[in-house]
């Protein structure tokens, strides 16, 4: 059974290749997978901090489970600006989303 | 200390994600993700909670994967695979070790690794009791964002369809 400390260094590494993605990607897809890495950091971190307190409480699992919910909802609207977005530039770089007129 | 199965799954969820972001084929990169967000799923089981590991998969690898990889058919062009990167990349590198390596000092340091496991036996009705008692406000207002956030995705893309045809008569 792996300790506390070994998921927060996995999630703190995980936590900084999404960083990474959103800094240097500008395709805005590749920046969707970095903001989902980012999230699941999150909630390996709830689920593990969970399990792992002196008196085990399962909030954290709840809380994980909303949190999953909400990034789905996030990333059907993001697919959805990302489609219209295509529409209108014929790309999907974020260099080229240059004005918010349509 | 971390027993084998955990360095397992650790090495496959970050080779991945890395993967997901650095592999020239979009496409793959999204069955990288796939893997990566299964290894996290691992991480749930591992975690003796299987029932948020179900639906990890379940929301994650069924729903998010896939809808992502329809996109990408949708939109998907050969230019994509030569942008430049150059600075940009070495900015982002460095960024990501002082991140990377700074919280890692910090949690190394900090009083987390002295902390045992404890025993704990978790069941799903708990996490139904507390959904249903103490968390129910928030997930009736979860279902409401995610029925708005469904409803107003669908609504962007349809709109914009009958912008672009009136677009296309100018």
């Amino acid at each position: 059974m792996a300790a506390i400390i070994d998921y927060v260094i996995i999630s703190a590494v995980l936590l900084a290749i999404g960083i990474y993605g959103l800094t240097v990607k500008r395709n805005a897809i590749r920046m969707l997978f970095a903001i989902e890495i980012i999230v699941n950091a999150a909630n390996l971190n709830l689920v593990a901090f969970s399990r792992n307190l002196s008196v085990p409480n399962i909030t954290g699992q709840t809380l994980a489970l909303f949190s999953i919910a909400i990034a789905a909802a996030e990333v059907a609207v993001g697919l959805a600006l990302i489609i219209v977005a295509y529409r209108l530039y014929k790309d999907i770089d974020v260099k080229e989303f240059r004005s918010m007129k349509g | 200390m971390a027993d084998p199965s955990f360095i397992t799954v650790a090495v496959i969820t970050v080779a991945s994600a890395i993967i997901a972001l650095e592999f020239r084929e979009i496409i793959y990169g999204a069955i990288a993700l796939a893997i990566s967000l299964l290894g996290i799923a691992a991480f749930f089981v591992l975690l003796d909670a299987t029932f948020v590991a179900m639906f990890q998969v379940a929301v994650y690898v069924g729903a998010v994967v896939v809808l992502v990889i329809f996109t990408i058919m949708l939109v998907r062009r050969e230019a994509w695979m030569a942008v430049p990167e150059g600075r940009r990349k070495v900015m982002g590198l460095l960024i990501m070790f002082v991140t990377m390596f700074g919280l890692g000092a910090i949690f190394i340091s900090s009083s987390l690794t002295e902390q045992t496991v404890p025993e704990a036996k978790f069941t799903f009705q708990q996490i139904g009791e507390q959904m249903l008692t103490y968390y129910s406000p928030a997930l009736i207002a979860m279902a409401l964002t995610l029925a708005g956030a469904v409803i107003g995705a669908l609504a962007l893309a349809k709109v914009e369809l009958g912008g672009s045809k009136s677009g296309s008569d100018n």
